[in-house]
């Protein structure tokens, strides 16, 4: 018999050591130890209601344990086999108490469908793909569908680009098949460019044969007879992984000519990106396949009209092909009853920042931000307080605590002022300083943007520039009036996606964080204690001795003073390091 | 590597690939096989895992254990890498994580030897979608 107990940090907080301690203890005055062992866990990811004592084998979940319940669940449970009714969880809508994880409401909060074999079957193993229904789907469409068949099936199921765009995919593949030419393409874009951002990656990286297998399928649907995925070279391991499986799936006839029996034929190849943002966007992505600048061109015409090599094409995210296989065995029916009314299905967030478990996950639309950072997520490190989370990457914004409850979908996004984007999540605490994080983001911006309009190429440049001013306590009101309209008219006048929603960090910020603008402005403080230059070291006169040690460390000289006398440090020298802190016994130095 | 001609070839194949992993999840004898799955996605190889997954291979052989030690992707616990899933012949898997090569030679030693487990556990949280639910339906 084992008992596990939850070692989640959050756990851990509610003190699980002590529960730890208190089971062996009970176990051993019983004469136990032997037969029963204590064993500590990761995270269960349901810290509400922590910590948590699981029993194997008979699976009873203990929810809210103290560590004097030892001795109950010693007594009742290991020794008597009954459960200990109080701490079982109690279903708050059911009324009830429920003892096995498997039928909690919390364990059905993730669904895997994009991510269904990742961590599951070897990517290099095209049989294990198989033996979990690999190509069943492309071999069905071939077989018993027509082309029509299948865009209205993913019409149906209402499935969206998960790219960021959110666009209907069904739509898209309908209009790219009414197109007609002598040669079609299906792209898969895998230029993830976001930072904080590995769904892509961790799908080719574990689920190589998916992708191709719904590449096949959206070439049929779209009469298209060459695929192309277009790759960031800095993804090795995915590339790698790729090739292999496009091996695979060619010596097995499942691309190639006369895919079963059939007069289908279609193939995939890799085109490699050198890792430049704005080639995610699909027409920079076309040129960049070309061999030409990784610049964008102004649509129409869109890709399924004129695309690569002037051919229509379609273009769909990594995770968007993830998820058509499961639409297609499981019928559009299935996957629209999952998701919200304008947003199916699930969605793939790589969680990052200040978050306890950080990783991926997947839950259907419509979950709160409150349930994936708290619940699945665990919560914010080291017990700080929650500020922000920021989706969308340099194209969202920051969702702060007054969004928790809103459920996730395209739309609510938007309308919270920041976006889905490829789902990086990245979770902000109180010692992170907004106007930075807006000038991380430009910064980002100004380097990735291709410079082919002004308005990006200069008008970016000009918003780091004041962002800069603000956080070196140098802008005045009028430049927050000024960093607003630059925005809207950076918005409205670039060419492509980057430049028009590159302005998003920086108005997420102002309407959530005003105050913490003028916090820099008008008090020149940086109230989460991030910018250097608002940061004044002084020495505290009654509890600096005189010891000099400061003065030999201070690696400009900014420090001086007489032995056994208060030292003083000159603001205008001081390069705020911080080496006179670290050596300090007295805690005579402070930040202000 | 036989083509797959028609939409039976590759239902006959994958009943065939299912039934082989039916009988290695089944079978209740001690000489059937121990399965080990390491993550091995980016994250994973820049934690450790490759290091990880050529020890259990070379320890499982010297220690006489029958085992099929395979790579996956990743498998989302990015914050507890390397991790490892193994499945012992008729149980259920158990994922641990933070496991370096003296965390996999406690795993073999105690969990795999003796059916103890070992800290470092990491508990499923989510449900995977699976076809078979929907044949019935």
């Amino acid at each position: 018999m084992h008992l596990l107990v939850c070692g989640g940090t959050g756990c851990r907080a509610s003190a699980s050591d002590s529960i730890v301690e208190s089971l062996k203890q009970e176990l051993e005055n019983k004469g136990l130890s032997d037969e029963v062992q204590v064993i500590m866990t990761g995270c269960f990811g349901f810290c509400e209601k922590g910590p948590i004592v699981k029993v194997l084998p008979d699976n009873t979940f203990y929810v809210e344990v103290k560590h004097e319940d030892a001795v109950e669940i010693v007594d009742e449970h290991v020794i008597k086999g009954r459960q200990v009714k109080r701490l079982l969880y109690q279903d708050p809508e059911k009324k009830q108490s429920i003892s096995d994880s498997k039928h909690m409401d919390f364990y059905k909060k993730q669904i895997r469908i994009a991510l269904r074999n990742c961590g599951f079957i070897d990517p290099e193993n095209v049989d294990e793909y198989i033996g979990r229904d690999g190509y069943m789907a492309l071999g069905k469409c071939i077989n018993e569908m027509t082309p029509q068949d299948v865009i209205k099936e993913i019409k149906d199921s209402g499935l969206r680009g998960r790219g960021g765009g959110g666009f209907p995919t069904g739509l898209k593949w309908e209009i790219a098949s009414k197109n007609n030419a002598d040669q079609k393409y299906v792209v898969c874009n895998a230029d993830e460019g976001d930072p904080g951002a590995f769904m892509d990656r961790s799908i080719l990286e574990g689920d190589p044969h998916a992708v191709l297998e719904a590449m096949a399928i959206c070439g049929y649907a779209t009469n298209a007879s060459k695929g192309l995925i277009y790759i960031r070279a800095e993804y090795p391991l995915a590339i790698k992984r790729l090739k292999i499986a496009i091996d695979q799936a060619r010596e097995y006839g499942l691309l190639g000519k006369n895919i079963f029996g059939s007069d289908f034929e279609f193939d995939v190849e890799l085109r490699y990106g050198a890792g430049a943002f704005v080639c995610g966007e699909e027409t920079a992505l076309i040129h960049s396949m070309e061999g030409l600048r990784g610049e964008p061109t102004i649509k129409p015409p869109y890709p399924a009209e004129k695309g690569y090599l002037g051919k229509p094409t379609n273009v769909n995210n990594v995770e968007t092909f993830a998820n058509i296989p499961v639409i297609i065995n499981k019928g559009a029916n299935w996957f629209n009853k999952i998701g919200t009314e304008k947003s199916k299905g699930t969605k793939v967030f790589a969680l990052a920042g200040k978050i306890n478990n950080v990783g991926l996950i997947e839950v259907p639309m419509g979950t709160t931000l409150r349930e994936v950072i708290f619940e699945i997520g665990g919560g914010i490190k080291d017990g700080k307080k929650f500020k922000a989370v920021q989706t969308g990457g340099p194209s969202g914004g920051c969702l702060t605590e007054k969004h928790l409850d809103t459920p996730i979908d395209f739309d609510n996004l938007i309308a919270a002022g920041s976006m889905m984007g490829s789902g990086g999540m990245i979770v902000m605490d109180e010692d992170d300083c907004m106007v930075s994080v807006a000038k991380f983001y430009l910064d980002f911006t100004v380097e990735e943007s291709c410079g082919k309009c002004s308005p990006c190429r200069i008008g970016n440049k000009r918003l780091y520039e004041l962002l800069d001013q603000i956080t070196q306590g140098k802008a005045t009101m009028d430049d927050l009036q000024r960093l607003r309209n630059m925005c809207e008219v950076i918005k409205d006048t670039s060419l492509c996606g980057l430049g028009q929603t590159s302005p998003n960090p920086i108005l997420s910020t102002l309407d959530n964080f005003w105050d913490e603008y003028v916090a820099h402005i008008k008090d020149h403080k940086c109230p989460a204690g991030q910018c250097k230059d608002l940061m004044k070291y002084v020495v505290i006169e009654e509890n600096c001795v005189g010891c000099t040690a400061c003065v030999r460390v201070c690696p400009v000289g900014a420090i001086s003073g007489e032995k056994k006398q208060p030292h003083y440090i000159d603001p205008s020298n001081c390069i705020k390091c911080g080496a006179c802190i670290e050596r300090c016994k007295f805690d005579a130095i402070i930040v202000k | 590597m036989a083509k797959i001609k028609t939409l039976a070839d590759l239902k006959k194949m994958r009943e065939d690939l299912q039934s082989k992993v039916d009988l290695r999840e089944k079978a209740d004898s001690p000489e059937s096989y121990v399965q080990i799955k390491v993550g091995m996605a980016t994250s994973g190889i820049a934690s450790g895992a490759k290091e990880v997954m050529d020890f259990l291979i070379e320890a499982l052989e010297k220690r006489n254990i029958e085992a099929v030690v395979s790579q996956t992707g990743d498998m989302g616990y990015c914050f507890a890498e390397p991790t490892i899933e193994v499945q012992k012949p008729g149980e259920e898997p158990i994922v641990f994580g933070y496991v370096d090569i003296k965390k996999a030679d406690e795993i073999i030693e105690k969990y795999i030897k003796r059916g103890e487990l070992v800290d470092g556990i990491i508990p499923q949280n989510y449900q995977v979608i699976d076809d078979k639910d929907n044949k019935k339906a």
